[in-house]
């Protein structure tokens, strides 16, 4: 199974209110997926500096450690936000230079990159992940999420959705691919580097290398009806907005309510019906392949 | 007993299991009455399993298997419908005031289904003797493999309509994207007018059953050919 949710705020005078609208809508979702969770949230103003999403897999965590051993490395103005395992990093700095420092640190794994995004995932209840992170707090344009019942690999944060490839580009589904082998096979010559085993790391990081080479993401998602074999509801993050895509069968449920003020995609209704003005949304279920896109006017 | 018994599911699982438990604790009883079931909120398993003459209304949006299982009942959803409404009727009827989720009345024995909106993929996948009608138009794969009953779309439907049809009858006003495999499109008889616009009338859908054609099983399926070399 698995739940995703997501959601585009219309009027930047909602922004504030993006977290605690979400939440019951990704709690909502426990029942079809309740060993892991995770959040991609944008920012409705891109930063001019990277941030990258960083989590400790392992071992203890200090951030404080992090943020000096950085300093001491790449010398420069770097910002270190924490909570618990998860800390977002925000700088200047190369971002090559930074991966780079990154993968010296024993345990840390990086989440998301960009501009825009912050990505919080990890095991255990949605309600406690969304309690332990805060993401009722949360503001933003729009955000992405994902409750996770794993069929195709382990139960592990890293291994939890969403998923990220490049900047600023996030994917959760819903779902399975039959063939992750086989895309990956085909990326990893060209140089894309793979963090897990996962199905749905190999549809992200297709999708976004169509995108790096010049598709729109219509047609990244045209190329991924012929690639990616499988089941799946998809729902993307971009830094402009979110994309939602269901295989030709719609093996996967989806339903989406839209009003003047917002765009909500859940694989259920019952994580909508709390949402203001609900009752009054234009409400329906997306076709099987076919492309919807949604961005903040 | 009369008058009308509310239930509201704000209350979450603990009221909707009220709810069933209710309805099954009334099994078989004559003349029971009227139930409301107020902000159902996309639960699933509202009302299955009902097994006498009830008249519930729904006031919202349901989630999966609305009415699955309905016996006898008269069920009423003011609102769509998930996944699987009025799975494996057995009789009464079911009215969707909206839409839809996938395979709507699967498998269904008897009994009517009505989805005044449109329905999504697999709708009526292995009938097994009921009739639905749908007002709007419904998604690829409708009626797979049914055996008994008919399905009446007043719009369109989508890819391989009736693949593997066995005795169950689609009556179709719209366009058709595809046939499925053995199923094959038939004459309009008097007794299919006729049968048409009894279902029409039932489910308060004035169309013109002149309008609609009829697909149903060229039975090439039906026996296993070696010649055929698994190509139909």
């Amino acid at each position: 199974m698995c739940g995703i949710v997501g959601l585009l705020l219309k009027k930047p005078s909602w922004d504030a209110q993006l977290g605690e609208l979400l939440v019951p809508m990704l709690v909502g979702m426990t029942e079809r997926g309740p060993d892991s969770a995770g959040l991609a949230v944008y920012a409705s103003k891109p930063l001019a500096q990277l941030k990258f999403s960083l989590f400790q897999l392992y071992g203890e965590t200090d951030w404080a450690a992090f943020l000096r051993g950085l300093t001491a490395a790449q010398p420069g103005e770097h910002g270190l936000q924490d909570s618990g395992r998860h800390a977002v990093l925000t700088t200047r700095t190369d971002i090559d230079l930074v991966k780079r420092f990154i993968a010296t640190v024993p345990g840390v794994v990086l989440l998301s990159q960009g501009h825009s995004i912050e990505l919080y995932k990890d095991i255990g209840a949605p309600a406690d992940i969304a309690a332990r992170y805060g993401f009722a707090k949360f503001s933003g344009s729009h955000a992405v999420g994902h409750t996770r019942m794993a069929t195709e690999s382990a139960v592990t944060p890293d291994r939890a959705h969403p998923f990220t490839a490049g900047e600023d580009f996030c994917l959760v589904h819903n779902g399975s691919l039959s063939n992750p082998c086989r895309v990956r096979r085909k990326l990893e010559p060209l140089g894309i580097h793979f963090d897990t085993d996962n199905d749905t790391e190999a549809a992200t990081r297709f999708l976004e290398w169509r995108m790096r080479e010049g598709d729109s993401i219509e047609a990244a998602i045209e190329q991924g009806f012929t690639e990616l074999d499988g089941f799946f509801t998809f729902l993307i993050g971009t830094r402009n907005g979110m994309s939602l895509v269901r295989d030709p069968f719609a093996c996967k449920p989806a339903i989406v309510a839209e009003t003047d003020d917002y765009v909500a995609v859940s694989s259920e209704y019952r994580s909508l019906a709390h949402l203001p003005g609900v009752s009054q949304a234009k409400l329906f279920e997306p076709q099987p392949r076919t492309i919807y896109h949604w961005e903040r006017a | 007993m009369s008058g009308t018994v509310d239930f509201d599911l704000a209350g979450g699982q603990p009221r909707l299991r009220e709810l069933n438990g209710w309805l099954h604790g009334r099994a078989g009883t004559s003349a029971p009455p009227q139930v409301r079931v107020l902000h159902p909120d996309g639960a699933h398993n509202i009302a299955v399993g009902a097994d006498a003459a009830f008249d519930i209304e729904v006031l919202g949006n349901v989630g999966y298997y609305v009415a699955g299982m309905n016996k006898l009942a008269k069920v009423t959803v003011h609102g769509n419908a998930g996944t699987g409404a009025a799975e494996n009727m057995m009789s009464g009827e079911v009215r969707i005031k909206g839409f839809a989720s996938n395979a709507a009345g699967a498998s269904a024995h008897g009994g009517l289904l009505v989805i005044e909106g449109d329905a999504s993929l697999r709708c009526g996948i292995s009938l097994k003797g009921g009739d639905i009608v749908v007002g709007g138009s419904v998604g690829s794969f409708s009626a797979f493999m049914a055996q008994a009953g008919r399905l009446v779309v007043c719009g369109d439907a989508g890819e391989a309509l009736g693949d593997s049809l066995y005795e169950a009858v689609i009556y179709v006003k719209g366009k058709v994207a595809s046939l499925g495999a053995d199923a094959r499109f038939e004459p309009m008889l008097p007794a299919d007018l006729a049968a048409l616009a009894g279902l029409l009338q039932r489910a308060g859908l004035p169309h013109d059953p002149q309008e609609f054609r009829k697909v149903s099983s060229a039975r090439s399926l039906y026996h296993w050919h070696a010649e055929a070399d698994q190509e139909y």
